[in-house]
């Protein structure tokens, strides 16, 4: 039995006994390789529609935001990374516990659809992990390309391969860590002169089309009202109304969210134009976990981060920023 | 529609010197809101008060801006200036164009510029100004002091002398704390029964007293003027009523055995005891550990016996419920185990002691009846070492980094006490430097060496080891660069004091900080000594860090005093430049929460109207009479809906973008 | 670093915004005027209660709408007003001036001191020494056109 009808066959069995009411999970979008959030409500929807293969990289947690348990308790199928969003939402009160039944599922590395793309395939069928290749199902035939080349940034910096948090497990996973390559990318651009980051910055910030996708995926930026949006502050303002919108709008969002942000890559994978937005997400964690000692939020629901506490030995901000890079 | 006054301040020369003044007020006058601009001589002089309180009148202002010296300096000034006129006090700001502006700027034309946007910055604040009135919350005529040691009971004396009901609350079966297991007091060698007993039995008889033995604090909740507490009085199984105090329980209880707190250990005592014979209250209590009775369900001696029927054995915890307008922390301290540090033996060997052992042995009401002997063999010593500084003042896992003060002095006292009754004994004091900062102190320390020939010496023990049935020290001689080997009868050690174990538990509930050795911190450490940083929470006694007895006293009047300043008022008048949410926007995350130095944040789930929607949500509540307005929420806050009276979002934005206009 | 041509002629006239917590820095700086040591026009000081308030919103506004720096000074570690505040700024301006350095901003440009209301002289020396830092960077602020 494939991971697809495990997955359903519990699901299955949890909405007769009346455990819970709905399932998020995934289904097929318009494109090939697009793979959406849904919600189940009957057997006959998850045999017809429900989907669990190398492209459900979505992460279903922020779609349980607000939810309350008198609304009717709801299964999500949550893989290792996506236990820590939950985490930190729990901690945060933007749940009720009570509403959610969480089934862990394993994961291997989600593809990258338009990596995919770009490496040629076309007429994609179906496709399948093998080690650290991916072997493609395609209208000509099969394709096998390396992993590296494929799948999804998050993957390949993947922080952990444990569930944080779990009604029942559906199978036993073995933890391999966090990936050594994690924080390459920040180190490489840490390791720049200033004006070659500045160019790289201004490059992929320029692209912004401040459509918000990035906020409106992200599990911890779930304000019930964006202060950029909020008439009542005077930041609230279109894009475009001059050059430093987006900039602030990201620097802003990042620093929201810092210590708060679990990495689950999903401002990224989200954002249209492709600005590697995980990139200002990871440079806060790294320079929380330096300056501050090794945190990763949501490894708990406590609800208690970095930026809201403090020891009176910490390093000064010369000293923070020092340790940054090139200068 | 605004209609922004501004007054500039020539301040004589101070400003007028620097600054074209008449430019300023002609240039801010132009400012779009601005209705009125004149520029005066001395804007806090009476002439100029009079200015700013016509002009409001005659010109319908609705907010003014004073450009002058600091607001440290005149802010009130002008404020009260404009309530007398009419115009809510919270509609003026200062702009600081002298000690930030005239007073270091030599160029005119730089300084003249210079003013000029830091009045512009002053009306694009005082545009953005809401009225504010300051709260009222009310004031509970009742203290609580936590502790009944000699801090709690002196700062319970002088505020109930003060007319005002005071609660004390002890943990153990009596009041009296650490003081009265100590024999003489330094520098004066007066006895602490002597001194410290009547207090009890003054605090004990005080109309305005009430004293909770053998209870603790379960739970705080409130603020300054207004304290919810729940006092937990643990079950004595003797009716505190009923008895009288007889001692025939005692006398006649068959469980023997257990050690007397009271005497470290060095005595026995029965199950059902009074920790000493002047406690207070004079009511025994049962040790269940150690009662047969509650051990194997047989005996029920002490029931049968009393004659007045106080002895109930199916007495249970009791939860008393109080409001208290102000709150002591009197908890006190305890002296850290020698066990940790093993060189000393003092698991080992009986005649290793503490200092605190020692005080016990020496005194009249002591396991030896005041006489000084040897834990082991009731022998008389006639050598004796004591070791300072053991467990204070240094870097180890299991020592404390601080001094723990007093053991300088009472070590001096030791000695002299024990050269006093033996006086063909020797006395050695091992030392990493003595301290005797103190009225008298110094004099009395001197005496010890010069008087009494106890020989000082610089160093630290290495090993205490047995040598038949004496003890054998080595030490170093860091003077004299040598190795000494001494044999003693006895081993005297100066623990460090540490704070109550209790205490930390306590200072969660009471949101009142501490520092990384768990003593509490105070709200200034050099301006506001006695007062925690939570408002209407203070601090007596060692709870705050190491102290001898005057100090203690002292600070715990200087706690009163405080005490009674508050519980005088009849209302606390509020800061009204406080946090404040836009309720129906609120995530109810928490962040706010967490970092509110004050605990001024809690949650309720409460009906909001959002978006043309009503609904019920987790909403954060901002405690007005606890908020002091620092804005480490507003900070904290993503969504911005947390904002600051005063020093609101939109307020800070706007000085930016005046300044940078 | 990033520097543009006309630094010479522009190069003694830098914006920079200044917010001083009430009770520390502002007293810090009335002193310094008391004292009468001076520093540079070009800095204006925004009050607030304490350096928790600063809100990386107004740092950032101040740099879009023009300022060539901004410095945050606040009461010394341990003597804060409100007990905590500061080491909540610490945390926070150390991980926004982070930000802005990953970001290819001249470090140079944001900075925070604790200056206690004693310290007028440090209070003087730190904003000639922040100005002249400014200064030679230029005027050309990029922050704004990192777009």
């Amino acid at each position: 039995m494939g991971m697809r009808e495990k997955i359903i066959d519990r699901a299955k069995a949890l909405l007769a006994d009346g455990t819970v009411v709905g399932v998020w999970g995934w289904k097929r979008g318009e494109m090939p390789g697009d793979r959406v959030p849904a919600f189940f409500e009957t057997a006959e929807e998850l045999d017809n529609d429900f989907v669990y293969d190398c492209f459900c990289a979505a992460n279903v947690s922020r779609y349980l935001n607000g939810r309350k348990a008198a609304d009717g308790r709801v299964l999500a199928l949550l893989k290792p990374c996506d236990t820590y969003s939950l985490n930190q939402m729990l901690g945060e009160n933007r749940l009720e516990r009570e509403a959610v039944y969480v089934l862990g599922i394993p994961t291997g590395d989600m593809l990258d659809p338009e990596k995919v793309r770009r490496a040629g395939i076309c007429g994609l069928k179906d496709a399948k992990q093998r080690g650290a290749e991916f072997v493609f199902d395609t209208a000509d035939g099969e394709k096998v390309l390396p992993r590296d080349a494929v799948a999804l940034e998050k993957c390949i910096a993947c922080k952990s391969n444990t569930h944080r948090i779990q009604d029942e497990l559906l199978v036993d996973i073995k933890d391999q860590g966090e990936s050594p390559v994690r924080f390459k990318q920040v180190e490489e651009l840490e390791a720049m002169a200033p004006a070659e980051r500045f160019a790289f910055w201004q490059k992929e910030l320029s692209r912004c089309i401040r459509c918000n996708a990035c906020r409106n995926i992200c599990p911890v930026c779930s304000c019930v009202k964006c202060v950029f949006d909020n008439p009542a502050n005077p930041v609230s303002g279109k894009a475009n109304s001059e050059t430093f919108e987006e900039k602030m709008f990201h620097i802003i969002r990042a620093f929201h969210v810092a210590g708060r942000c679990t990495d689950c890559g999903e401002c990224s994978r989200a954002c249209p134009q492709g600005i590697p937005l995980h990139l200002l997400n990871r440079k806060f964690i790294k320079d929380i976990n330096r300056a501050y000692g090794p945190f990763a939020a949501g490894t708990d629901d406590f609800g208690m981060t970095p930026l809201t506490e403090f020891t009176e030995t910490d390093p000064e901000p010369s000293e923070v920023v020092a340790s940054g890079g090139g200068q | 529609m605004h209609r922004i006054g501004v007054f500039v301040c020539w301040c004589g020369s101070n400003i007028a010197a620097t600054v074209d003044v008449k430019k300023v007020a002609e240039t801010l006058g132009k400012e779009p809101g601005v209705a009125f601009a004149m520029d005066y001589q001395y804007m806090c002089s009476e002439g100029g008060q009079g200015a700013i309180r016509s002009a409001i009148k005659d010109h319908a202002l609705t907010g003014i801006v004073v450009a002058a010296c600091s607001p440290r300096m005149h802010e009130p000034t002008f404020r009260k200036a404009a309530a007398a006129a009419g115009l809510n006090p919270f509609m003026v700001e200062v702009a600081n164009i002298r000690e930030q502006c005239s007073w270091i700027h030599r160029n005119k034309q730089d300084a003249t510029e210079k003013a000029i946007i830091l009045g512009r910055t002053a009306i694009a604040k005082v545009m953005l100004n809401t009225p504010l009135t300051a709260g009222e919350s009310r004031v509970v005529k009742r203290a609580l002091v936590i502790g009944g040691g000699i801090a709690g009971i002196q700062t319970a004396l002088d505020v109930a002398d003060a007319g005002f009901k005071v609660d004390i609350v002890e943990r153990k079966p009596t009041i009296g704390g650490k003081m009265a297991q100590l024999d003489k007091t330094f520098p004066t060698l007066d006895c602490a029964a002597c001194i410290l007993t009547p207090k009890m039995v003054e605090a004990a008889q005080h109309e305005n007293i009430t004293i909770h033995t053998y209870s603790e604090v379960e739970s705080v909740s409130g603020f300054v003027g207004d304290f919810k507490v729940k006092i937990r009085k643990k079950a004595r199984c003797v009716d505190e009523v009923a008895c009288t105090g007889c001692g025939d329980c005692m006398a006649k209880c068959p469980a023997k055995k257990a050690k007397s707190e009271f005497d470290q250990g060095l005595r026995n005592r029965s199950a059902i005891y009074i920790p000493f014979a002047q406690a207070i209250p004079n009511v025994p209590v049962i040790d269940r550990e150690n009662c047969i009775k509650f051990q194997t369900g047989k005996c029920g001696v002490c029931e049968k016996i009393c004659p007045s029927k106080a002895v109930h054995y199916d007495q249970e915890d009791t939860i008393l419920e109080e409001s208290y307008g102000a709150i002591v922390v009197a908890t006190g301290f305890d002296t850290v185990s020698p066990e940790p540090y093993g060189e000393f033996r003092y698991e080992e060997y009986p005649d290793v002691i503490t200092s605190l052992e020692f005080e016990r042995l020496c005194n009249a009401a002591g396991p030896t009846g005041g006489h000084l002997v040897r834990p082991s063999d009731h022998k008389e010593p006639k050598r004796i070492v004591f070791v300072q500084c053991v467990g204070s003042r240094g870097s180890g896992e299991c020592e404390k980094t601080y001094c723990s003060k007093i053991c300088c002095m009472y070590t001096a006292k030791h000695a002299m006490l024990v050269r006093e009754k033996y006086p063909d004994s020797e006395v050695y004091v091992f030392y990493i430097d003595v301290r005797t900062p103190g009225k008298a102190f110094d004099e009395f320390q001197r005496r010890a060496i010069e008087q009494y020939n106890v020989h000082y010496i610089k160093g630290m023990v290495g090993q205490v080891e047995k040598k038949g049935d004496m003890l054998l020290i080595q030490a170093s001689d860091l003077l004299h660069d040598k190795q000494l080997h001494i044999e003693a009868d006895m081993v005297v050690l100066a623990t460090a004091v540490e704070p109550e174990k209790g205490a930390r538990n306590l200072a969660t509930m009471l949101t009142a900080s501490m520092d990384t050795n768990d003593f509490f911190t105070e709200a200034h450490p050099k301006l506001r000594p006695v007062e925690s940083p939570t408002a209407g929470v203070y601090l007596s006694g060692l709870c705050q860090g190491p102290k001898d007895i005057p100090e203690t006293v002292a600070q715990a009047g200087a706690a009163a005093s405080k005490v009674i300043g508050l519980l005088v008022k009849d209302k606390l008048i509020t800061n009204p430049c406080i946090a404040s949410p836009a309720e129906p926007m609120c995530n109810g995350c928490g962040l706010c929460e967490n970092v509110c130095p004050y605990g001024a944040i809690t949650y309720e789930v409460k009906e909001v109207h959002r978006e043309g929607k009503r609904l019920s949500t987790r909403v954060a509540q901002v405690n007005e009479a606890v908020c002091q307005g620092c804005g480490a929420c507003t900070v904290t806050c993503p969504s911005g809906v947390m904002d600051l009276w005063g020093f609101s979002t939109r307020q800070i934005l706007a000085e930016v973008d005046a300044i940078c206009r | 670093m990033p520097m543009t041509e006309n630094d010479a002629t522009t190069a003694t006239k830098p914006l920079i915004v200044a917010f001083c917590c009430n009770w520390c820095s502002y007293a810090g700086a009335d002193l310094a005027g008391t004292s009468r040591l001076d520093y540079p026009a070009d800095v204006k000081i925004i009050r607030v209660p304490c350096s928790c308030r600063v809100n990386p919103l107004f740092v950032l506004r101040a740099f879009q709408r023009g300022a060539d720096g901004v410095i945050i000074a606040g009461c010394h570690p341990g003597d804060c007003h409100y007990t905590t505040g500061n080491y909540y700024a610490r945390r926070r301006m150390s991980m926004l001036f982070g930000m802005l350095d990953y970001l290819g901003i001249e470090r140079d440009r944001t900075r925070v001191e604790w200056i206690s209301a004693a310290e007028g002289a440090k209070f003087a020396a730190t904003m000639r020494d922040f100005c002249s830092h400014v200064a030679q960077l230029g005027p050309k602020n990029n922050l704004g056109e990192l777009r």
